[in-house]
Order: structure tokens, then C-alpha cells, then sequence
């Protein structure tokens, strides 16, 4: 049975904002659903009344109090922006 | 066909803390774009949040304000989505554990009470803002916002009526702002509101098909658009059609709502323990600490300024509307004016005064003790009613001391009877006309002679005396 | 021998007595960069204009300041996933490929306090996504003792820079063996710290929850002594632990008596290659005549933990590597004309295959109705892999066992079967979901190739790992074996 399909892989890589060609879902069809498969080795274990572990620390109430510090200039903060205007990163519409 | 209606509301509030909820950027609005960024907030490779302990305390205080159950154990998970506002592509935000569920607020609507149910409260960082720029197809992105402290506080579906919607909001507005965990300012975006609503058949458990509507910028916007899409999905129904689970926008210019996108699902955000946080463990004595902040809130001062100032249920509801309103009376009465007409000035002349120009008691010039003084000239007699009016304007505009403003532009009312009998015997004598209407019953020219008096006067003398000295010279 | 291959202690005395200069130190880093890199390829960036005006302020300096940092002048390679301010920041990603960063890892911070020099920034598998160093966006970094085999991933250049003398230590990252495999092929000392020992501040996230930054060294002393200076608290990571931090070098005492040693049978069974094995028995022998004791054990869920891992990185992955959407900074795909395809194109040319490859499978694990059967299920076996660890070291100071299955392998002979690929991490990822510190050093060689033997101790007991791996190292010696290039 097939644990992926293509048309799960192409939702998959919208949702991971990935383009990918035809023949690439053909190959990442294949290699998720081998990986999967290797996954579904897990389901041999029984973890009904395992806890599942987030942090293997048990660090908890990390605060920090609530003071201004500077922030960037402008102009380091938008030094990488592959576009900008204004003072403000451009992208390209929003509006559809 | 009778329909029920079911509205369910989701307010964000930012929390006014000083820095955001993640890094140690100010929060404050208005700066220029992108000045208030730092590597944590725009979402640069490799950085981690620290939690801003300030900002889980107010979340606390609203959720204990709002009568709800404090979370033993929270924490925090990733909400996962794509948007240029959105410096992570994902959204810290809390999912199956939020800091506080189960709460209530108790509204009340023409004369009859509701409680509604809170499902819970969770905190979020906000996001920054876009501008879109139609002519050249793009948009800009300012990331000061990102990262602001937000509470999330969604009602239970116990809304049967805008009406109620409306007075859900005012009276949360007015909690939050008495805990003084946010501004509350829809204008500059620090309170927003999202609004589901559905319609039933009258009587029917299960719940028909809701649509959400967005850009709802004021409370009255929040109550035109419920009014409106209530009517819409009325007439859908009533007419054989489906309604479609929908993201609609109220368009304030067109007064309408229209479709923004149909929902297909539910959006697959893919959340998850945010891994780079740990959890948060709120013990009873963190709670009680809190807790022990909590000023006393609207409907409590409400009952005490009925009993303690013997005010109607109605004016105590007006003056404790807001936390400015209620403390600026509290303000007048510790200054030793009379609590009623404190009440009627805040409630007629200030109230009017601010709605007409769009302002805030704090952007005024008056003050308590300005209004204080006002009403006990006016209680001593030493200015009329009419007077006080003209000094009001004054103290609303430039402020100052009534007393002086009333010595310096002689406005003090003329109490002695020997001038003002001297001004009544000069106006008499001018009408013998109005006095022959009088005789013939004609009540009326009394009040036109009182008026020739304070014409003489410049509105000085004082009306009572003025009347009856009137009367006293005709039936002499 | 280049100067570079010498302990710190050597040159720290030659400095303090005059017979070495700092910027002499950062002139053997670039030649020996100059006269063997096109081979290795273990540099992304250098950052050699600044690394010389500092040296030479350095020698200026010299004898004229009482103390000076423990770090003082050593020429250290950077993997690019650590952020240096100032110094293009790549992840061996084409997304990164102009990054120039505005803010500095916190392990930065404490190699600038410990005076030490940064040469150049590091190669490496795109985003750390790898064991071979073949999924660099630029160029694959080859293995100093034979450049047709890969150096092992993904902290393959900070392994192969210090095998083949370019610098005196690196810092490499481990998410599931990132720095010890790449150690145990290229013959050098690499630790995985405890999680939350030292500061992933600045570290570009691969999976939050099992990235630890650490030393990639020739010595365990040398490893020991960088330790020191990047680990501690930082109140910048929520994750980073507030446990004090020892004095390493004070547990390099060469005592292993009554040592208890547990060697996993799982660490030595099918698929791990005999020569590694014996190398391993071999070890052991060594710890044996100095005093210490071993037994076998089991570690019964071993063998889900690549399972496990691959579900929980790939999905906590594809959260962290969803910031690189070409908005605020790195390389945006110019011809795209709306939002999603600006997102859609950027990402594709921008992200190698693997990377878009657990991408796919970590957003899939997290997708609605699978949460529970793959990314819940991981964390619960993660829970139980934990616990293994957890009842072992209980009973035993250290656990034992090879690096990896076999020594490095040919440059592209595993390339196109990623399950095949995952296999090696099969004996360092355990350690990573257990959250428990680790190293891996030299002991011997199969076929010209080196072997690593790991050893893993409890949390925060760094201290109990390098007194084992010195005893062995000083005992056995394999340290001294070097490369020609």
C-alpha cells in the first residue's frame, strides 16, 4: 500500500512553499514513502502510556525581565533585504 | 421561519508591556519603520526567544480578570503559515495549552443580564505590517509590530444578538483596561476583533454553518457588520440557499460585507511544541500575587458608586465605563464636589465634549480638580449654570482655575437684590407691554422680561432672584 | 609537523617565550590553507584581512598584558551554521549565499573573550542536513587522509580542517553525530556536549531540540580547554542549562581506575564493520589495563532511534527552515512575479535536495491527522531511547562503543540512497535524543582510514568523558598519527 501519494506530495510542498517538477514528485514519492515505510518500524513498540518528550531538560519558567534594549539601526536591519523601499522590505503583492 | 442567531468573537489585545514578547525591542507605536528590530525579532538565522516575564504576568491578570482557570502547566508551540509579515513563517503562539479556559464575563443588555462564557485565553506574538501599494503591485513591510505581546480571548458562541456583541466588547475593553494589561485602542490597532456568526433554525442544538468576519475597526463596525451579515444569511436561508463556510470583510464604505475567501478545511497551520522555549509552571503563590494586582473592577466600582454616592444604575454604569472616566470622577468627589452634578457634567457637557471632537478625557485640559471647583461655584451660587458653560469650554481648552477664570472675566452672579431690583424697576418700566400680557394671563412675557434682564446683565444676574422679582414688581 | 598540529599547551609556551608570534601562527593557518585547501576544501570563507590586523595587535601587545585569554592567538575554523558578525554566514546553502550577518553567536562571544583567532568559516552539509559533506551547496569537503573518501558529516570541513593542520581547533554542531562522525573519519577529537551545556544562540537551527555546538580538536586536552571557553549559561537561549562549568582540564588525570564501563551489544553488532569492532575491542583492552572495567549491556531501543530522529528533526526543521522565504534577507528568485511563486522559486533554487527532502518529510509528520501516528509516536520512543541511557548510567560511568559503523566511504557512493545515508548515524543519534554528552577519538585505523571510539557519560558530565578519552588517547596514542596531503 502506498503510504504517500503524489498528490499528498504536492500538497506537502505547497505547504512548504516548495516548487517541484513532475519528475521530482515522482522521486520524492518514492524516497518519503521508503523513509515512512522505515518510520513505521516505531508501531512495533507499544508507547500507550509513554509521555512524549519535548526538552530532555527539565528547565521550566526561563523569564526575562521586561527591559528596552537598543535595537539595530535601519539600516543593519534591512542590510540583507533582497528589496526595499521606504525603509520597508518590498515583496511582491499580497493582494491577489 | 424564525432563525437563532450565534455569534462567537476572537479579540486580540496587545499587552502594554515595554518590549516585545520575545526580545528586549520597545513596543511603543509610531516609531519609524523598521526602527524598533532586532536580529530575534526579524527572524534572522540562528536566533532564540527569551519570554518577557511581564507579559506572561498581564496574560495572567486578564485571564484571572475574566474569571478564568489558570494553567498549572502552559507552554508554548510553533503556528506554522507563510506571510511577509511573518518573520519566522511561524507564529509562537500557544495550541492545546493555554494559559487560561473556562472563564466568564457577565454583560448586560437593555435592562437584563448575560453571563458569557470565555473558552480561553492564550498568548501570541503579533505580527508586523504590510502596506500595499496598488499602482506598483507590491507590498512593503514594516516588522516594529512583530513580536508584540498579544492575549487571544475567544468567547464561547453564547452571543445571540449584535447588541450583545457590542456590550461583550465595551465591558472587556473596559476590564482589560482596568487590569491595565493593554491600551485598548482599536485605532492604533492594539485591540482587534474577529466575528463568527451562524444562524439556527429557532430552538434547533445543532449549529448551522458560520462565516468569520474580518476588519472590523470599531466596536460599532463590529455591531454593523453582525447586524448586517445576520440579515444576509437570513435572507440566503429563507431563500433555499446554503451559506458557505466563508472569511467575509465588512466594507465600512459600502456598509456590507463581502467574501474574502471561501474556507476549504480547516487550515493545516501544523503545530507543535515550540522546542526553543521551556514550559511554564504557575504555582498558587504566583497566582495569588497576581491575582493581589487586580484593581477593583467595573462592575464592582459600578456597585459602590451607587451605594457609597447614592447614584442611579445608570450613571454609576456610564462613569465606570472606563477605567479614565471612573478614576477622573473618583478624582472630583476626593476634591469635595458634589457627586450627582460631578456625574451630570462628566456625563452631558464632558461626554459631549469628547465624542464631538473624537477625544480622550487625557487629551483635555480638565482636571479634576478644575471640574471640582466648577461645580461648587455653581452649588454656592456663584455662577449660574448658563456661565459655567462658557468657563467649561475654557477649561476643556486651556484650563486653569475656575475661580480665576470667573474673577478675571467678571463672571460672578449678581446676588444683590438692591442692583438687581434696580435692573428688574429699569425693565418694567421699558415694557409696560409685557406687563399688560402678564395681567391678562399671558405667563409668557416673564420669560421675556427675565431675558431683558440678563441681556442688561451680560447673563449675570442670578435667574431665581430675577424671576421673582419680576413677578414681585408686576403684581406690585 | 605544522605548528598548527601541536598542542595548545606547545604553543602557548613557544609564545610566551618568544619563539612564536601570533601573527607567525595565523601566517602557517593561511599557507598551509594556500598549499592544501583546493584538495580539502574545508573553507567557505576566510576571513584572513581581519584575522591578521588582529594577530599583529596581538604581538604588539605581547608581554605587555599580565593575562591572557586561554584561547590566546590560536587560529580556529568556524562551521558556517554558527553566525559571526560581519563574516558571510552561508550554512552551505545558495538561499545564504550573501548573508552577512548583524549579530554574533554567543560561542563567538566566548572565543573573542578566550582571544582566540577565526580564520575562516566552515563547510559543511547544507543547513547540517547530512554525514558526508556532499550536500554543501558549494563544493564536498574531502577527507584529509585520502580526498577520494568523504570527511563524514555534516561538520565535515571543521573535522577536515583540523586533521589536515589548516587550523589549531574548530567548532563543529551535532544534531545526530555532526561532529563526532566527522571526527572519527578524519582521525581527530570531536564532543557532543550535554544539551543546554553550551549556547545554540547563533547556531542556525536544524532540530532545536537535539543541536549542540562543539570542539573539534587533535587533542582531548586542546577539545577540554575549548569547552571551557564556550560553554556555561546564556541568558539569550531558554534552552541553555544554569549548571555551572567545570574545570575540564582538572579531570585530565589519566586515572581510570575502577572505572565502570557499559558496551552496548546493540554499538557492536550486524552492520558494523569488523576492523571497527576489533579497533573498539582493542579500546578496550586499553581502558582495561589502566583499571577499568567493562561489561557488555543492552540499550534495547537502539535500533528505532534513526527512525525516531529523522521524524523529530525533519519536522522540527521544517519549522526552522521556514524563516528562509528570501523576504528580509539571503538570495530571493528574481522572476517571480506574485508572493507564493517569490516563496515557491526561492526556496526550490535555493534549498539542495536533501534539504527540500526532510523539509517534505518533516511537514508531512506535523501535517493534520499524521501528528500523532509519526511526530507524537517519535517524541514517545524518544522518551523510552532516554530512558535506556537514563538506566544504564545509573549503574556505569561511561558507555563505549565505535562512532559509526565503518570508516568514511567513497565521495559518492551513498549519494542517491538516503535511507542507506541515514544508516551511519545509527550509533551517535541515540545520544543526541538522550540529550547526554559524548566524544569520539581516534583509536586506530582500518585500511588507512581512521576508526573512532565514542564515549558517552551522563548529563553535565563532560569532566567524566574527557578523563576516559584522555586516559585512552594518552595510553594509545592514535591522536599522533597524522595525514599527508
Amino acid at each position: 500500500m502506498e503510504r504517500i501519494t503524489k498528490d499528498q506530495v504536492k500538497h506537502v510542498a505547497h505547504l512548504a512553499r516548495l516548487s517541484i517538477t513532475e519528475e521530482e514528485v515522482d522521486t520524492f514519492t518514492e524516497q518519503l514513502d521508503n523513509i515512512i515505510e522505515f518510520a513505521e518500524q516505531l508501531n512495533e513498540l507499544d508507547t500507550e502510556d509513554v509521555e512524549p518528550t519535548t526538552h530532555v531538560l527539565d528547565i521550566h519558567n526561563v523569564l526575562r525581565k521586561d527591559e528596552q534594549r537598543p535595537s539595530l539601526d535601519r539600516e543593519d536591519a534591512l542590510k540583507n533585504a533582497p528589496d526595499q523601499e521606504d525603509g520597508q522590505v518590498k515583496v511582491p503583492s499580497v493582494l491577489e | 421561519m424564525k432563525f437563532d442567531t450565534v455569534i462567537g468573537l476572537e479579540v486580540h489585545a496587545e499587552l502594554k508591556t515595554d518590549t516585545k514578547i520575545f526580545c528586549n525591542c520597545s513596543t511603543e507605536f509610531g516609531a519609524p519603520a523598521n526602527t524598533h528590530t532586532c536580529p530575534v525579532c526579524l527572524g534572522h538565522p540562528g536566533v532564540l526567544p527569551v519570554l518577557n516575564q511581564r507579559a506572561v504576568e498581564y496574560a495572567m491578570k486578564a485571564s484571572l480578570a475574566l474569571n478564568c482557570e489558570i494553567a498549572g502547566e502552559t507552554k508554548f508551540d510553533r503556528k506554522n503559515y507563510f506571510y511577509p509579515d511573518s518573520p519566522k513563517a511561524y507564529q509562537i503562539s500557544q495550541f492545546d495549552k493555554p494559559i487560561g479556559e473556562n472563564g466568564s464575563l457577565e454583560i448586560e443588555v437593555d435592562g437584563y443580564k448575560k453571563n458569557i462564557g470565555i473558552t480561553r485565553i492564550h498568548m501570541e506574538e503579533d505580527a508586523g505590517k504590510l502596506t500595499h501599494d496598488e499602482y506598483d503591485d507590491h507590498s512593503l513591510v514594516d516588522f516594529n509590530r512583530v513580536g508584540t505581546p498579544l492575549i487571544e480571548i475567544v468567547s464561547e458562541p453564547d452571543i445571540e444578538t449584535p447588541e450583545e456583541a457590542y456590550a461583550y466588547l465595551e465591558k472587556l475593553k473596559a476590564v482589560l483596561q482596568y487590569t491595565e494589561v493593554s491600551d485598548c485602542k482599536m485605532e492604533e490597532g492594539s485591540l482587534r476583533c474577529d466575528a463568527n456568526i451562524s444562524l439556527k433554525p429557532a430552538g434547533q442544538e445543532e449549529f448551522g454553518t458560520k462565516t468569520e468576519l474580518k476588519n472590523l475597526n470599531s466596536f460599532t463596525n463590529v455591531h454593523k457588520g453582525l447586524a448586517y451579515e445576520e440579515k444576509r444569511q437570513e435572507q440566503e436561508l429563507l431563500s433555499g440557499g446554503d451559506i458557505l463556510q466563508e472569511t467575509r470583510r465588512w466594507d465600512d464604505a459600502k456598509k456590507e460585507t463581502t467574501l474574502m475567501r471561501v474556507k476549504e478545511g480547516s487550515d493545516d497551520y501544523r503545530y507543535f511544541p515550540e522546542p526553543d522555549l521551556v514550559s511554564l509552571h504557575i504555582n498558587e503563590d504566583w497566582k495569588n500575587d497576581i491575582k493581589a494586582t487586580i484593581p477593583e473592577l467595573p462592575d464592582a466600582r459600578r456597585e459602590r458608586y451607587m451605594e457609597e454616592f447614592d447614584l442611579p444604575a445608570y450613571d454609576a454604569g456610564v462613569l465606570t465605563q472606563s477605567k479614565n472616566m471612573a478614576d477622573f470622577f473618583q478624582e472630583t468627589i476626593n476634591e469635595g464636589a458634589d457627586a450627582k452634578q460631578s456625574a451630570n457634567w462628566l456625563m452631558g457637557d464632558v461626554n459631549g465634549y469628547l465624542n464631538s471632537n473624537d477625544m480622550e478625557l487625557a487629551d483635555t485640559e480638565l482636571t479634576p480638580s478644575s471640574l471640582a471647583k466648577l461645580v461648587t461655584l455653581i452649588d454656592k451660587g456663584t455662577i449660574s449654570s448658563k456661565i459655567a458653560k462658557t468657563v467649561f469650554t475654557d477649561l476643556m481648552e486651556q484650563g486653569g482655575d475656575p475661580e480665576q477664570i470667573v474673577q478675571d472675566k467678571g463672571l460672578v452672579q449678581i446676588s444683590d437684590e438692591g442692583e438687581l431690583k434696580q435692573i428688574v424697576d429699569k425693565v418694567l418700566e421699558n415694557n409696560p407691554q409685557s406687563i399688560e400680557d402678564y395681567k391678562n394671563g399671558k405667563d409668557k412675557a416673564i420669560g421675556f422680561l427675565v431675558g431683558q434682564v440678563m441681556k442688561e446683565t451680560k447673563g449675570k444676574a442670578n435667574p431665581q432672584m430675577v424671576n421673582q422679582l419680576i413677578v414681585d414688581g408686576m403684581n406690585a | 609537523m605544522s605548528i598548527l598540529e601541536e598542542s595548545f599547551s606547545e604553543i602557548h609556551k613557544k609564545l610566551h617565550n618568544k619563539e612564536l608570534k601570533v601573527s607567525e601562527l595565523v601566517d602557517a593557518s593561511f599557507s598551509r590553507i594556500n598549499e592544501v585547501d583546493d584538495k580539502v576544501q574545508a573553507f567557505l570563507s576566510l576571513n584572513e584581512e581581519a584575522a591578521r590586523n588582529q594577530a599583529a595587535k596581538m604581538d604588539e601587545a605581547l608581554g605587555t598584558e599580565d593575562t591572557r585569554g586561554l584561547l590566546f592567538g590560536l587560529p580556529s575554523g568556524i562551521k558556517d551554521n554558527i553566525v559571526t558578525n560581519g563574516l558571510r554566514t552561508t550554512a552551505a546553502s545558495q538561499l545564504l549565499a550573501n548573508f552577512d550577518p548583524v549579530h554574533n553567536a554567543t560561542v563567538m562571544d566566548g572565543l573573542e573573550k578566550a582571544e582566540a583567532l577565526t580564520i575562516g568559516k566552515l563547510n559543511m552539509d547544507e543547513f547540517a542536513m547530512g554525514s558526508s559533506n556532499e550536500n554543501s551547496g558549494f563544493y564536498s569537503t574531502r577527507n584529509p587522509w585520502n580526498t577520494d573518501y568523504v570527511p563524514g558529516g555534516s561538520s565535515g570541513g571543521a573535522a577536515a580542517s583540523v586533521a589536515a593542520g589548516e587550523v589549531s581547533f574548530s567548532l563543529g554542531s551535532d544534531t545526530g553525530g555532526s561532529i563526532r562522525q566527522p571526527a572519527s573519519y578524519c582521525g581527530v577529537v570531536g564532543l557532543k556536549p550535554t544539551y543546554g551545556r553550551v549556547s545554540r544562540y547563533g547556531l542556525i537551527a536544524f532540530a532545536s531540540s537535539l543541536d549542540q555546538i562543539g570542539p573539534l580538536t587533535n587533542t582531548v586536552e586542546d577539545n577540554a580547554l575549548v569547552l571551557g571557553q564556550i560553554a556555561g549559561h546564556d541568558r539569550r537561549d531558554s534552552t541553555s542549562a544554569d549548571v555551572g562549568v567545570s574545570d575540564y582540564l582538572s579531570s585530565l588525570t589519566g586515572d581510570v581506575k575502577g572505572m565502570k564501563i557499559a558496551v552496548p551489544k546493540e554499538y557492536l553488532g550486524e552492520g558494523v564493520h569488523e576492523d571497527v569492532r576489533n579497533r573498539v575491542l582493542e579500546a578496550l583492552r586499553v581502558l582495561e589495563q589502566q583499571g577499568a572495567e567493562w561489561e557488555e549491556v543492552s540499550l534495547p531501543h537502539s535500533q528505532y532511534a534513526v527512525a525516531a530522529y529523522y521524524l523529530l528533526a525533519s519536522s522540527e526543521a521544517s519549522a526552522n527552515l521556514a524563516r528562509f522565504d528570501g523576504v528580509r534577507y539571503g538570495v530571493r528568485a528574481s522572476e517571480a512575479d506574485n508572493l507564493i511563486d517569490m516563496y515557491k522559486e526561492t526556496r526550490s533554487q535555493g534549498f539542495g535536495d536533501e534539504v527540500k527532502r526532510r523539509i517534505m518529510l518533516g511537514t508531512f509528520a506535523l501535517s493534520s491527522g499524521y501528528y500523532d501516528a509519526y511526530y507524537k509516536k517519535a517524541q514517545k520512543v524518544r522518551t523510552l531511547i532516554k530512558q535506556d541511557f537514563d538506566q544504564i548510567l545509573e549503574k556505569y560511568d561511561v558507555i563505549v562503543g565505535p562512532t559509526a559503523p565503518t570508516t568514511a566511504f567513497k565521495i559518492g557512493e551513498k549519494v542517491n540512497d538516503p535511507l542507506t545515508m541515514y544508516a551511519n548515524d545509527i550509533l551517535t543519534i541515540p545520544v543526541n535524543l538522550a540529550g547526554v554528552p559524548a566524544i569520539s577519538v581516534p583509536c586506530g585505523f582500518s585500511e588507512g582510514l581512521p576508526v573512532g571510539l565514542q564515549i558517552i557519560s551522563r548529563p553535565f558530565e563532560e569532566s567524566t568523558v574527557y578523563r576516559a578519552a584522555h586516559a585512552y588517547e594518552q595510553a594509545a596514542g592514535h591522536h599522533k598519527a597524522k595525514p599527508e596531503l
